[in-house]
């Protein structure tokens, strides 16, 4: 049991750390800021849980532990990623695009409101 | 939903910030369940007003089931998106055609507007750039459709119809 558990532990850190390769290769070739957030985003979720969800099945004894880790790192990193997009878009950082821009007349009417 | 009574509240406080006790001891020792106990009512008092919405109530059986397929329906997304980002990624033509969309949202309470812009975020090619009153911004990768109903249709369809059932 505990060889599997051990094996499986191995599977799950190495899975994570592909994702979080992959997640830095796509930070590297995209091209803005909004696309490499995209890559950012997804990959080092996954890649995290999976990584951590593989130390906690190495030492069974964390394996709570390694669950709530994981419940957080799924709350707050969408929630970090939002905050970093709305940012950016507030300090005029347009996005690269060649079909459509719906959030320009918001943060348009927003900046005027500002300037009253 | 609107009335949910301050008991409910800090008795659902309570009930999860114990479980995240009992997670972060893992012990069954009894001393540390009785300080456990102690320790997240004290906590739970301090905050169940900001802490929840739903109460009690989301304990229902019916809410559960929408849970538990709700979860499984996220993970499969997630686990989708990191294909999708990792097929882009590695693929020597870049194929991304990006752009902000917006569509409209049947949610009504802004815990459910966050998880499903949260869930936006985690699933493939899209993430939420604002919310302003009941509209998402989304940003898109690959951006297939420009028109309300069916950016609705492709991103927010199969989340909000299983969050409309549980906070609603």
């Amino acid at each position: 049991m505990e060889t599997v558990l051990l094996y499986l532990g191995y599977f799950f850190v190495s899975l994570g750390a592909a994702f979080l390769f992959l997640g830095a290769f796509g930070i590297f070739r995209m091209p803005d800021f909004y696309t490499r957030l995209q890559a950012g985003t997804k990959s080092s979720t996954l890649g995290a849980m999976s990584l951590i969800l593989g130390v906690g099945l190495m030492q069974p004894e964390w394996f709570f532990k390694t669950l709530i880790i994981i419940i957080f790192i799924a709350i707050s990193n969408p929630i970090s990623s939002h905050a970093l997009a709305r940012g950016a878009y507030k300090t005029h950082q347009k996005p690269l695009t060649d079909t459509i821009d719906a959030y320009e007349e918001v943060a348009e009417e927003n900046d005027n409101k500002k300037e009253e | 939903m609107e009335n949910v009574s301050n008991i409910s509240k800090l008795f659902y406080t309570w009930i999860i910030l114990f479980i995240v006790w009992l997670a972060f001891t893992s012990t069954l020792a009894i001393e540390e369940v009785i300080t456990g106990l102690i320790v997240s009512l004290i906590v739970a008092l301090l905050s169940f007003r900001f802490f929840t919405g739903t109460g009690l109530g989301i304990f229902a059986p019916k809410k559960i089931f929408y849970l538990t397929q709700y979860f499984f329906v996220f993970i499969g997304a997630l686990i989708k998106a990191n294909f999708h980002v990792a097929k882009i990624v590695l693929s020597p033509s870049l194929p991304i055609n990006p752009g902000i969309v917006e569509f409209e949202t049947k949610l009504k309470s802004d815990f459910a507007k966050m998880v499903l812009a949260n869930s936006i975020t985690l699933t493939p090619g899209t993430f939420t750039v604002d919310i302003v009153e009941n509209r998402f911004y989304i940003h898109w990768l690959e951006v297939e459709a420009t028109d309300e109903e069916s950016v609705y249709k492709e991103i927010a369809e199969g989340f909000e119809k299983i969050l409309l059932k549980i906070y609603e």
